[in-house]
């Protein structure tokens, strides 16, 4: 049983991998906007560390965690897309009408987007430490922060999934991305919330829960090992994971019907 | 429950969507295996619902199905390892190739690593794609990508085969290959075909029996031959050089046959004996002194027969019923 539920999803993740890096409209935009936006915030915004407590003495340092977050947010509106073209163009269907299960389904589905995220994230690594990013946990808090990155993605996928299922329509998934940039924005994506002079937008960013998860890749950057934001950061992963994977599931139950 | 019939039984399927809308209403029908089933129907009628449910894509609202001996409903998993379908959307992946397609049909459908590559040249031959099978399918043409759709649908030895409109948008040298192929499927391998079709040539030239459904209701089944022949024999008409010559010609022709319907310009009689009869009426036309612009026999075809049986002509009949029942199909 479990033989086989390892089999099917081996298949249907290699057809996802191997379309996602067949579509370099995929890939390219998940490289280059954030880290143009990178480039524009670290330049523009760099006199923000001398504002008294900023934690660092490099806005690049400081807002390279963004760029891993963008990241995760193209791959999950790639995951969206990739569900919503097959029910759209009938493949779907075509799946359905071989013994497949549904979670195989869903869980194949996510390899292209999680190797889209681990491309982005290696990127994003050379390219910041290049640029001097200087990581504070070395090089094994490196190589958490991918594996950070790459689960931030895989949670973000499903939600992605679940509209890509919800409506069938890549044109709508793609909709979603500026509403989940907002969440983002609303966060302590740019600035540490205790420096947040705004109080209602503090007060949004600290029960926004996309603040702990910036602040736990954050922490891996610019303080070394720091348990309470890894901690916090990675209930919140997991929340978001199991929520949106739980709404996926649903989602594609229904829109599989198949007896 | 499963039967020992390992065709289709379909008894009284029903199938409902939102708005009232009845896609397919109380429909029989019996295929038996190893035959070729044409579902003859305009846009909108029912026959991709029909295909759907009996695909187990689609639960019905009513009725009840087995294919290969299996519940449509109960025991959705058992008809699905039966069956083959090449539904009306050929849903490829245009960024795999052929092989690729092949490899993954065959590797979902449990066929072990050594007999995946082999099974999929040997369909990928069969179809003529052995030398666009490592080329991505977004380059094929429509015929190639059918032919592709077929040989996916084959991968695992299916005992059934469904085809839901597999040569809408074909040229007639693609259309003809796709023919070719589903005629030895069913004389030589023995599969059961269950054909949908909006083409009257397609279900005259490849089915065993043809199904008409209209409005979700089936309003005539048996084979070819015998639904014409139901609906009377071959007309003549003849239509005179001098058109004053009208009205004898008529008279003549009254002597073989009933009147029937006729072009302006002519006359028409529905012919008692058949086509024997020409001679006859070549004679007798020439002893009455009409000389003749035109004389036609028309055998009736399928057209015809969807014409007695619902007052329309299955040429237009889809354009009226376009946006009904087969379009609320869900995914």
């Amino acid at each position: 049983m479990i033989a086989e539920l390892a089999h099917q999803v081996g298949f249907v993740a290699r057809r996802s991998v191997r379309r996602t890096l067949r579509q370099p409209a995929l890939i390219v935009p998940t490289l280059v906007f954030p880290l143009f936006l990178l480039a524009v915030n670290a330049s523009g915004l760099g006199a923000a560390t001398k504002i008294p407590g900023f934690p660092t003495d490099s806005y690049l340092d400081f807002a390279i965690t963004v760029t891993f977050i963008q990241g995760a947010m193209f791959s999950s509106i790639t995951a969206g897309t990739e569900l919503a073209t097959d029910i759209d163009t009938g493949f779907l269907d075509r799946l359905q009408l071989t013994p497949l299960r549904r979670v195989t389904i869903l869980v194949g589905q996510m390899a292209g987007a999680t190797t889209l995220a681990l491309i982005g994230a290696l990127a994003y690594l050379a390219v910041g430490i290049a640029s001097g990013v200087s990581i504070k946990s070395g090089p094994g808090g490196a190589v958490v922060l991918i594996l950070y990155a790459v689960f931030i993605a895989v949670a973000f996928a499903g939600i992605g999934a679940t509209l890509g299922a919800r409506t069938g329509s890549p044109e709508a998934v793609q909709g979603a991305f500026p509403l989940m940039f907002a969440v983002f924005f609303l966060s302590s994506m740019s600035m540490p919330r205790d420096l947040i002079a705004v109080h209602w937008f503090r007060t949004v960013a600290t029960w926004n829960p996309a603040s702990y998860l910036i602040e736990g890749l954050r922490s891996l950057v610019i303080t070394g090992w720091d348990g309470t934001a890894l901690w916090r950061g990675l209930a919140v992963g997991v929340g978001v994971l199991a929520l949106s994977f739980w709404a996926a599931s649903r989602a594609l139950a229904t829109r599989m019907a198949r007896t | 429950m499963s039967t020992n019939h390992r065709g289709i039984v379909v008894d009284g399927l029903v199938r409902t969507f939102k708005g009232d809308i009845h896609a397919v209403d109380d429909i029989d029908l019996e295929v038996a295996a190893g035959e070729i089933y044409g579902f003859l129907g305009p846009n909108g009628a029912g026959k991709s619902t029909t295909v759907h449910m009996l695909t187990t894509l689609l639960p019905p609202t009513a009725g009840r199905a087995t294919v290969a001996g299996f519940d449509v409903v109960a025991q959705g998993a058992d008809v699905r390892r039966n069956i083959g379908a090449a539904l009306q959307d050929t849903a490829l992946d245009n960024f795999l190739t052929g092989r690729e397609h092949m490899d993954l049909q065959a590797g979902l459908n449990g066929l072990a690593k050594s007999e995946r590559a082999s099974r999929g040249t040997e369909l990928l031959e069969r179809v003529g794609l052995t030398e666009a099978a490592d080329r991505k399918v977004g380059g094929y043409s429509g015929g190639m990508k059918r032919r592709l759709d077929l040989a996916l649908a084959l991968v695992h030895r299916p005992s059934i085969l469904f085809l839901d409109e597999p040569t809408t948008g074909l040229d007639p040298q693609s259309r003809s290959a796709l023919w070719d192929e589903v005629e030895r499927l069913a004389r030589e391998d023995g599969v059961t075909v269950f054909l949908t079709t909006q083409y009257l040539e397609e279900a005259d030239v490849l089915a065993d029996r043809v199904g008409i459904i209209d409005r979700g209701k089936i309003v005539a089944e048996g084979t070819p031959d015998a639904l014409k022949r139901d609906i009377g024999g071959d007309t003549v008409e003849a239509i005179p050089a001098d058109p004053h010559d009208l009205e004898r010609a008529g008279e003549v022709l009254a002597r073989f046959g009933e009147p029937a319907a006729h072009s302006p310009k002519g006359a028409a009689a529905r012919l008692s004996q058949g086509a024997e009869q020409l001679p006859d009426i070549v004679r007798a036309l020439d002893d009455a002194g009409i000389a003749l612009a035109h004389l036609q026999l028309h055998s009736p075809s399928l057209d015809d027969v969807f014409l007695a049986k619902t007052g329309r002509s299955l040429e237009g009949a889809g354009e009226e019923t376009e946006a009904a029942p087969e379009q609320a199909v869900p995914a």
